[in-house]
């Protein structure tokens, strides 16, 4: 077991590294294969006619005028052991973690990253936590009465959860229940301040993720259930007498729910790197409006951060799943 | 041996309806159909059958032939999960003088596991994966059981121990894929004889095992009940296996019974063409045959569609023999051939006498 | 050499001589040595720490037009074997020679023109047909991948094979699904015959079907090989089946061939107590049997695992004969009589091979179990019954009298079996269990422990 864990985190860092290459590559390199010269590429990040010793002074700065792997090289370095950026005047130290600096901004990544990171966490808990209790009651339910109306209407209302949009399940919300009945709070306040206020604010934008999730989870619940109440160890179980309730929850379910760890996992890691357009439907300050930024400005240090942010937590979650999934079945054997 | 043939009551005359009989188990004309998007499958359709304690029944059949929907019947299983709401079953279950068929579902699950039990043929899709084996045992005493975990676990033990698993409280640990084959059913017989159960119904119990662990199976089921004097239903496809172990057999063909009687009866001299095409089917281990083997003509039939007239005659090489269109317009009913042998064929006496013992018994 | 007929009574091991069958056939099949083994992985680097020995050096022929039985419990490697010679899989040694032709390390390409003279048939009719796919095109994919153009066309030659296994031409165009399991095991049949093979290669191609219809399979096929002149190697672990479809019949036991025999010979007089024990497990159709006129012999436990199997004898964990040497000694492969291969120090109904060491094994003593009900009345080998009771006495008697002197039990196995045969059988059986599970504990452990 812990070789097998030691084994997956090195294969997870070695991964994370590849990550970072390719995402190098794409961001810094792809252009100049393109054909932009080092001084286009400093161009973007200074103002209207910028003169020719701007452009020198911001190409040094970024290290743009250095051979790629340098760059790469001083980037890696960057995150195990921080950075200096000399920006003319001062130097400004980048510490640890140093996922690069934007010159837009005047900003290190990391820093804006974690303060960013409690907003994602809070969104993709509570739509998580929603999303697994409504899914998994109503598949668990559809599977036990199929084709029945309650499974019939609710595969249905699944089914519209799926295929609605952000855009529109967002801003209904919004339009209804801050608007037009202002039950929910508009702006984000930590849960560490007022938790109350923190769920209020948040529920809007929960419900609206929870709805396009949980239509996927009861899917997925309901075919799981149907398989597994079908088996033979759910015949065993009946024939000792058990009462049905036990057999569906204790037997059934168990067996049912240890393939959704897997999805679950990857979607949570998936969310954790940044819920791009509900983060901008609810004009909520995380990682996904972080990254829309960095896009819309043309900001290479700010995507390089999130797109390595994402990387992390969905190795990461891939990890945890496999753990998890060798706990909750004893036939994997993780060795 | 000798005093197997001397107790034909095990198969006797049934009592009539409604009224309790005295056999311990008795099961009078029972109807077991699911409606499905094609017709009616009628699985079970007009069995009748009684079982003393501390006896065999062999139930034999292929697939398709209603032996293990008889075998949920009695259990009360066939009427739980998503199908289950839908099945139409009539007739009448008698175990120990309780009428099941009629009985509320909860009063039944209090007889499932404690009075009666039983053993499936593949034990290990049978036993839950995530649980280990001891905590499943467990848990099939405690439903029956008001006693604490500990002492539900000694039981455990207990019972591992008495099915031949070695080093019981270390296994009652382990979890079902750690277990072999053979020690897998051993669990799982032990699982469904924590509470004593005096009807124990394995369904092919060794058809998925090597021959050398069937022996060995069969040899521990003969042995237990004989310790706690249970019934046994055995329902299985093998001629072999209840040569071996049955008192009684019953042959299903097409959801119905077509011959049933004592083993060595049934054996010695079969009736009906249909066990006469199972006997000539299957090779034998016991003598050189350099002929060919006699297996049924054509294709089992669909339980749909059951032919009219004798399920059996568009495969039986006699069905011209009896005079007028009578196999193909009247369903045959078991009639009584000899003491405690019932077989139900048109085919006269006479023809069915001379056709054994001149065409089919010299061949096998 | 000519001077060893087959009497029964013969005390003389015979060197090993090839083409002992009635007719000098042709061999078509050599297989010399064959080993397939599966690596097992571990650890953070993947370093190989062990192997499945699926197959552990096996060596046997088989002649044009007859048919070679290969039983075995599961586990044994039967299956493997199928697939290694058929080259569906690569041995990791051995030899394997089709018609005079090194076959073994053959590419793909060059296996694919042997394809049409080897074909296989397999367990499962339902996940071995493409449920996409029509009959016809299932039946008639050999001649597509061969390149292969049939007189008369490829429509009208597939109708005439659906024929051949007695299935209606009009069956052409329709689909898997719509036929049942026995149906469409002859369809595999159909197309395993459509390039007209020279060998087929048949693992298990009975045992998924009910009764009445594997009986109709079985007869297919004996009428296939009568009107094609077809060699089967029928793979399978129903021994009553085996009995009745082969010429000779291979044992195997944990990767090896452990008995090798023509039908009579292995079925009348077993040689090797593993084939002994296995066919006097198998339930016979005669409820008259029961409790009087057999003798079963009880194996304990299970086949130990073919990652580590036993030392010297493979079987020796569980036979009631073993001895010393069998536990440090590997048997070989010999001709002890003419017409049957045993691999064993102390074989039934033959002269002991090591009859110098008669000490036997603590370990097997416990392993198994005799239920010497009676020997077969009124049979006219009175011989081999007496070497049966022979056999059942030695193991009882070393339960009790341990490793005391257990040398002269030969000399009266008369005793014994009278005393077995008037004793109520029924209940001395019955009894036997109980001491089973106690003693059981020592082999079984290691093996469902895996």
């Amino acid at each position: 077991m812990i070789s097998y864990i030691l084994r997956r985190t090195f294969a997870a860092v070695i991964l994370l590294l590849v990550v970072t290459a390719v995402t190098f590559a794409i961001f810094f390199l792809l252009p100049r294969l393109a054909g932009q010269t080092a001084d286009q590429l400093a161009q973007q990040y200074i103002g209207k006619s910028p003169s020719k010793a701007d452009i020198a002074a911001v190409k040094h700065n970024l290290g743009l005028d250095q051979p790629v792997y340098v760059q790469y090289w001083h980037f890696i370095k960057g995150i195990v052991a921080g950075a200096n950026y000399d920006l003319g005047p001062t130097t400004v130290h980048c510490n640890a973690p140093c996922f690069g600096y934007s010159f837009k901004t005047h900003q290190a990544v990391w820093p804006e990253l974690t303060s960013r990171m409690p907003v994602t966490m809070s969104l993709a808990a509570g739509a998580a936590v929603l999303w697994l209790l409504s899914g998994v009651t109503v598949g668990v339910i559809s599977a036990l009465k199929p084709r029945s109306i309650f499974d019939r209407t609710f595969m249905g209302v699944a089914l519209a959860g799926v295929s609605l949009p952000m855009f529109f399940t967002g801003n209904l919300a919004i339009l209804l229940f801050t608007y037009q009945w202002p039950i929910f709070g508009r702006t984000y306040v930590p849960f560490t301040e007022n938790p109350a206020q923190w769920a209020n604010t948040l529920f809007p934008a929960w419900c609206s993720l929870a709805l396009l999730y949980s239509a996927i989870y009861a899917r997925l619940t309901r075919s799981g259930m149907l398989e597994t109440m079908n088996e033979d160890f759910i015949r065993t179980a009946r024939a000792k007498g058990l009462r049905e309730q036990k057999v569906v929850v204790r037997h059934g379910l168990r067996a049912a729910l240890t393939p959704i760890i897997t999805v679950f996992g990857m979607d949570l890691g998936l969310l954790l790197g940044g819920a791009v357009i509900t983060e901008t439907v609810f004009s909520l300050h995380g990682i996904g409006e972080y990254a829309v930024n960095g896009i819309t400005d043309n900001d290479l240090p700010k995507i390089l951060g999130v797109t390595l942010l994402a990387a992390f937590f969905v190795v990461i979650a891939n990890l945890l799943v496999d753990v998890l999934y060798a706990a909750a079945d004893p036939r994997v054997r993780l060795s | 041996m000798t005093e197997l043939s001397k107790t034909g009551a095990a198969v006797g005359e049934p009592t009539p309806a409604g009224k309790a009989p005295e056999a311990f188990l008795e099961v009078r004309d029972l109807k077991v159909h699911f409606p499905t998007d094609d017709g009616l499958v009628k699985s079970v359709d007009g069995l009748s059958f009684s079982l003393e304690r501390g006896k065999t029944l062999a139930i034999v059949g292929e697939s398709g032939s209603g032996k293990s929907v008889t075998s949920q019947a009695i259990m009360g299983l066939h009427r739980l999960g998503a199908r289950g709401k839908n099945v139409q079953m009539s007739g009448e279950i008698w175990l120990d003088g309780k009428e099941l068929v009629a009985a509320s579902p909860d009063e039944v699950r209090k007889l499932r596991g404690r009075e009666m039990a039983m053993i499936f043929q593949d034990p290990l899709s049978a036993m839950h994966p995530y649980y280990k084996v001891g905590d499943q045992i467990v848990e099939a005493y405690r439903v029956h059981h008001d006693v604490s975990k500990k002492v539900a676990r000694r039981r455990a033990i207990e019972m591992l121990d008495r099915v031949g698993i070695p080093e019981p409280a270390k296994r009652v640990d382990g979890y079902p894929h750690e277990f072999s084959g053979g020690m897998r059913q051993r669990a799982m017989i032990a699982m469904s004889l924590v509470n004593n159960p005096e009807l124990l119904i394995a369904d092919e119990p060794t058809t998925a095992l090597d021959v050398t662990v069937q022996a060995q199976i069969l040899d521990l089921i003969r042995d237990l009940q004989k310790e706690f004097g249970s019934a046994v239903i055995m329902i299985t496809h093998d001629l072999g296996v209840v040569a071996e172990i049955a008192d009684d057999v019953l042959v299903m063909y097409g959801g119905r019974c077509v011959e049933r009687g004592r083993a060595d009866e049934v054996f010695e001299k079969p009736q009906h063409p249909y066990t006469w095409g199972l006997l000539g089917s299957m090779p034998r281990i016991d003598r050189e045959t350099s002929e060919r083997l006699i297996p049924v003509k054509g294709q089992p039939p669909s339980l749909i569609n059951v032919p009219s007239g004798c399920a059996f005659h568009p495969r039986c090489p006699y069905a011209d023999i009896p005079k007028g269109n009578v196999t193909r317009t009247v369903r045959p009913d078991l009639e009584l051939v000899s003491t405690g042998h019932w077989s139900a064929c048109h085919l006269p006496a006479e023809d069915r006498e001379r056709i054994w013992t001149e065409e089919i018994a010299p061949k096998l | 050499m000519s001077e060893t007929k087959k009497t029964d009574t013969v005390a003389e091991a015979v060197i090993p001589k090839q083409a002992s069958a009635p007719e000098d056939r042709e061999v078509l099949l050599k297989v010399e040595g064959l080993t397939k083994h599966f690596p097992i992985k571990k650890g953070i680097l993947q370093r190989q720490v062990g192997a499945v020995k699926a197959v552990d050096g096996i060596d046997f022929e088989v002649r044009k037009g007859e048919t070679l039985g290969v039983v075995g419990e599961s586990g044994c490697g039967k299956s493997t074997m199928g697939r290694v010679i058929t080259r569906l899989q690569d041995p990791t040694d051995g030899r394997i020679t089709f018609e005079g032709q090194d076959i073994t390390r053959l590419s793909t390409g060059q296996m694919r023109p042997l394809r049409r003279d080897i074909q296989m048939i397999f367990q499962d009719p339902y996940g071995s047909l493409n449920p996409r796919h029509t009959i016809g095109s299932i039946v008639s994919a050999p001649f597509r991948l061969q390149g292969v153009e049939p007189e008369g066309g490829v429509k009208k030659e597939v109708q005439r094979l659906l024929e051949l296994v007695g299935l209606s031409p009009e069956h052409y165009n329709r689909y898997p699904h719509e036929f049942s399991g026995g149906q469409r095991q002859r369809i595999g049949i159909a197309r395993a015959l459509a390039l007209k093979p020279k060998l087929v290669v048949a693992d298990e191609p009975v045992s998924a079907l009910d009764v009445s219809i594997q009986a109709q399979v079985v007869n297919l096929m004996d009428d296939l090989q009568e009107e094609l002149g077809l060699t089967y190697v029928i793979i399978a672990h129903d021994l009553s089946v085996v009995r009745h479809v082969s010429d000779r019949i291979a044992v195997m036991y944990l990767g090896k061939i452990v008995e090798l025999a023509d039908r009579t010979s292995l079925y009348e007089s077993p040689m090797h107590p593993y084939t002994k024990a296995l066919m006097s497990a198998v339930p016979v159709p005669d409820p008259k049997r029961r409790g009087q006129k057999s003798e079963r012999i009880l194996l304990r436990g299970d086949v130990p695992s073919p990652i580590a199997p036993p030392s010297g004898c493979r079987f020796h964990t569980r036979c009631w004969k073993a001895t010393q040497i069998c536990k440090t000694t590997e048997p070989q492969l010999v001709e002890l009589r003419s017409g049957q291969q045993v691999a064993c120090h102390h074989p039934e109904n033959f002269a002991d091979q090591a009859p110098q060491d008669t000490v036997l094994l603590s370990v097997a003593k416990e392993a198994s179990e005799l239920v010497p009900d009676a020997v077969l009345e009124g049979s006219a080998e009175q011989a081999e019954a007496a070497e049966q009771a022979e056999a059942a006495e030695e193991g009882e008697a070393a339960e009790e009298a341990v490793a005391a002197e257990p040398a002269d039990t030969a000399a009266k196995p008369s005793s014994a079996a009278g005393e077995s045969e008037r004793g109520s059988a029924a209940d001395e059986k019955a009894a036997a269990p109980e001491g089973e599970a106690e003693a059981s504990d020592t082999d079984s452990q290691e093996s469902t422990d895996k």
